[in-house]
């Protein structure tokens, strides 16, 4: 069931459109309900062979030896593809914007990271004789200590997973061993608060799931090019990876894709668009590369794990006067995306809350578990969880009802946000107004009256006195932070807890006009109907101090 | 043994598009000598609707009936490039480049009508019927078929149009993590109300009642399907999924549906949704993007209404039977808390 709250933000919309916010029919929808819609895998092609690929059975070894000679022989195989026939079998996704430093093979060589990396691959007339062959190669491993857990991966001596990564750390600035956010100063807003609460989460990681596995069909064209049908979620990204990893120039590549059974995060890694350009070229004939459901359950990419840490300052107003997270993101055995999932839990902390004082610190770390990528709500879905888990806390702490501390502590517009930017277009507490509404959730009088439209700016707008510092310097894991300790709550929470008073507390400061939005690099859509259209500047020149800025000048170099 | 009731609330925001920007979408519009529009990009179709929803940015920019416009993606010979579809960017970045393309086709569009009216382009708007005519004298029209066949064959001009749409990324101190991360968000709040057996463990969810605030909702029927499958995503990741367990240990993972546990039918939960339109300024039409955030208010309304039911705080997902009975028995059994309306 679907209803409009029309009457909210009305000022600010014109519904005078045609097209716009109807609930138009797909043009792809009878395709798909009567199952003639073509996904990747619905392209046949004469000749067609099979690519498998043996996996490694440890989460961790060294490889002494790989015989490949029974599978060469195996009846229906026609290629054996090893490490040293990718021509560039290293690579980190995010080499095409400039973040990161290669540090993932396409099929590993002197080592194995994690349980079900690809070491040979198989291309056979069948899939089932691709997979007999696959029992065929023999691999000699010698075993190696493991590590799982990522505040154990930071520790000094540590077992080094990824040794582009030595530190078992993601390197940020070619600085520091995480991200920092420092907005104000956390430690002495503790001290004056009325209660610190400080909470661990753990998010474990998930399945994308999708109704189609990751799988490519690639076949030579009469042209010097190889046609590509990808499930990919970035066409373009896919390719380029595709060509970096083969050393082909990027025309000689022709993707097809755009319809995709579900991704979720879960096809963006560009899995098995590499190995299946590689086989067309190396036999010269169509090559499918698909996953099953169990090597893509067990061995392709899943959401990661996430651990975040939320140590919280709260008045008995209710008032949040200081968060500090830290942040622990397990990549598994290589970088992938999770080292741009962290700055952007960064940027997202400490939610949509005004908090005059917010510390976070987030790592990226490698472990010896499948690599880790995006997901839906990348960055974002763990630490929300922490977030709203520990908001509910306090006002239990506090003896405030939830709605009522949410829309209390809620971001309005001009106020100032941890990362330094002015938030505008907000509308947390309207959220919450409605559902109260809509459920009979009881809410004081001020609370239904607040507005995301007034109260904020003014002091909320400032930008603290701030305290950096330098902890985390790359090799000098001394200087790392000590893991926080967890100190029990407060106090302990009272059951059976009578209904608190509906809460007393200062209405927020009159309104106060929003701030001019500093440095906000938006470019105006030019969407007509909106009221107050910016000017239109469509082929604006980036501001200068964007230049020719890439992730490198951001980050770090690549090497 | 007893049937606990429960009820919990989350609220959040959500960050439309890639973070730190630099990450363009290109669109190409053209028109065949009949009128009838195509529409180029990369952008790929997940099933969220992206041909859709890029369809009708496009016939409502161009002024046109949407069944004159298709979309066709992901070519890429033919479409132009395009970051992809993640970062809940589609919407939004997209949108914006089909916009710019659209207006410029349109330009040309109307340029060719008032050539055939022997009027200014200017004075000319288009009824989203198929015709165009002079501000406020309907008689004086031409059809866009007519339009576009005069600018193929007796003008020479070309019914077409491209756009692209960037934000500039950002830097990130190294210090103070200050950084420009996305232009928009969107917002929601969402009530959880679920039952906990405390013999064994089991939590039936039995309604969710949100409001998404999602710019505008540029097709009410792709947002509901979002919305409603974001949270039975939401509902799956708080409650079930996992592939390790016990974490951080890694055995025990799932090999298929059979094994990876997922609520099935009998555990979806109705789900009233109230939506919210505060337009983004520089969305396309306002809009923002609900594909990402919709899962994530719902874990965390689990987890408090299930603390609202028993008692305990289970703060490591998923919120499994056995992490229920085990903080039931380290309680000494469930105390439930106040009640809410």
């Amino acid at each position: 069931m679907l209803e409009f709250r029309k009457d909210l933000f009305a000022d600010e919309r014109d519904d005078n459109l045609n097209v716009i916010g109807k609930g138009e029919q797909r043009q792809d929808m009878l395709g798909h309900v009567t199952g003639r819609t073509r996904f990747f895998d619905d392209h046949g092609f004469d000749g067609l062979l099979h690519l498998k690929v043996v996996r490694s059975p440890h989460h961790h070894a060294r490889i002494r030896s790989i015989d490949v000679t029974a599978a060469e022989r195996a009846p229906g195989v026609k290629r054996v593809i090893r490490g040293q026939d990718v021509p560039l079998n290293k690579n980190t996704l995010l080499s095409l914007i400039d973040f990161g430093k290669d540090d993932e093979p396409t099929l590993a060589v002197d080592k194995v990271r994690y349980k079900g990396e690809p070491i040979v691959a198989i291309i056979a007339d069948s899939e089932a004789e691709a997979l007999a062959a696959v029992k065929l190669v023999r691999v000699s491993y010698d075993p190696l200590p493991t590590v799982f857990d990522v505040q154990e991966a930071l520790k000094p001596g540590a077992v080094v997973v990824n040794e582009t990564y030595p530190g078992n750390y993601f390197e940020y600035h070619d600085k520091y061993d995480h991200q920092k956010l420092r907005f104000g100063d956390v430690e002495a807003a503790f001290r004056t608060a009325d209660h610190v609460l400080e909470e661990r989460y753990q998010m474990s990681p998930i399945e994308h799931a999708s109704t189609e596995t990751n799988g490519t069909i690639a076949a030579p064209e009469t042209n010097n090019r190889y046609v590509v049908h990808s499930c990919a979620q970035g066409l373009f990204f896919s390719l380029g990876t595709t060509a970096k990893i083969l050393a082909l120039e990027s025309n000689r590549l022709h993707f097809i894709g755009g319809t995709v059974g579900g991704g979720f995060g879960g096809k963006v890694d560009s899995l098995t668009e590499p190995l299946a350009v590689l086989g067309a070229i190396l036999t010269g004939r169509p090559v499918r590369y698909v996953l099953g459901r169990e090597e893509e359950m067990q061995f392709a990419s899943p959401r990661g794990a996430e651990r975040h840490v939320i140590k919280d300052g709260v008045m008995r107003d209710g008032r949040i006067v200081a968060r500090q997270i830290t942040s622990y993101f397990d990549a598994g055995a290589y970088t992938r995306l999770t080292s741009y999932g962290v700055v952007k839990c960064v940027a997202h902390m400490p939610g949509p809350y005004t908090i005059p004082n917010v510390r976070g610190d987030a790592y990226c770390v490698f472990t010896n578990r499948v690599p880790a990528t995006a997901m839906r709500g990348f960055g974002v879905t763990g630490v929300d969880f922490s977030i709203e888990v520990q908001m509910d806390k306090l006002a239990h702490l506090v003896g405030i009802d939830p709605m009522e501390f949410r829309i209390l502590n809620a971001y309005r517009d001009g106020d100032m946000k941890a990362h330094r930017r002015v938030a505008h277009n907000t509308a947390l507490i309207e959220c919450v107004q409605v559902v109260a509404e809509k459920v009979n959730w009881p809410l004081s009088e001020t609370a239904r009256r607040a507005s995301s439209l007034s109260g904020g700016g003014g002091p909320r707008a400032a930008i603290p006195p701030t305290v950096t510092d330098e902890s985390g310097r790359i090799g000098r894991p001394e200087t790392r932070q000590a893991p926080p300790q967890l100190t029990p709550g407060a106090a302990p929470l009272p059951a059976h807890q009578p209904r608190p008073a509906v809460p007393v507390y200062q209405p927020p400061p009159a309104h106060q006009p929003a701030a001019a939005l500093p440095n906000y690099p938006s470019q105006p859509a030019d969407a007509a109907p909106l009221p107050a259209p910016a000017p239109p500047v469509p082929n604006a020149p980036a501001p200068p101090q964007h230049g020719a800025a890439r992730f490198s000048s951001v980050f770090t170099r690549r090497r | 043994m007893a049937r606990h009731q429960g009820r919990g609330m989350a609220s959040i925001n959500y960050p439309i598009g890639m973070n730190l920007g630099g990450d363009p979408s290109q669109a190409l519009v053209h028109a065949n000598p009949d009128g009838k529009f195509t529409v180029a990009l990369s952008a790929i179709d997940l099933g969220q609707g992206m041909k859709q929803v890029s369809r009708q940015i496009a016939a409502e920019t161009l002024g046109v009936p949407i069944e004159d416009v298709y979309v066709d993606t992901a070519d890429s010979d033919t479409g132009p490039h395009d970051m992809g579809s993640f970062a809940s960017r589609g919407t939004h970045r997209v949108g914006n480049a089909v916009i710019v393309a659209a207006k410029e086709a349109r330009g040309v569009l109307l340029e060719a009508a008032a050539e055939e009216l022997e009027v200014n382009a200017d004075d000319l708007v288009t009824d989203g019927k198929g015709n165009i005519h002079v501000r406020g004298a309907a008689s004086k029209s031409i059809t866009v078929k007519a339009a576009s066949q005069a600018a193929q064959f007796k003008q020479g001009k070309t019914i077409s149009g491209r756009g692209i749409f960037l934000i500039p990324l950002s830097t990130v101190h190294p210090e103070t993590g200050e950084m420009s991360p996305v232009t928009a968000y969107a917002h929601a709040c969402l009530v959880v109300d679920l039952e906990v057996c405390d013999e064994t463990g089991d939590v039936k969810v039995n309604k969710l009642t949100s409001a998404y605030e999602l710019g505008r909702a540029l097709n009410p029927k792709m947002v509901e399907q979002q919305l409603v499958g974001g949270a039975w995503m939401g509902m799956s990741h708080a409650l079930y999924e996992t592939p390790e367990p016990y974490y951080p240990n890694p055995e025990h993972g799932g090999r298929d549906y059979n094994e990876y546990l997922m609520p099935g039918p009998g555990d979806i939960a109705p789900h009233d949704i109230t939506v919210l339109e505060r337009p983004a300024p520089d969305g396309p039409f306002g809009g923002k993007g609900p594909g990402e955030m919709c899962a994530n208010p719902v874990l965390p309304a689990v987890a408090n209404a299930i603390f609202n039911a028993i008692g305990v705080r289970i703060d490591t997902l998923p919120i499994t039977p056995e992490k229920i009975l085990r903080a039931l028995k380290a309680q000494g059994g469930a105390r439930p808390q106040i009640r809410r309306a």
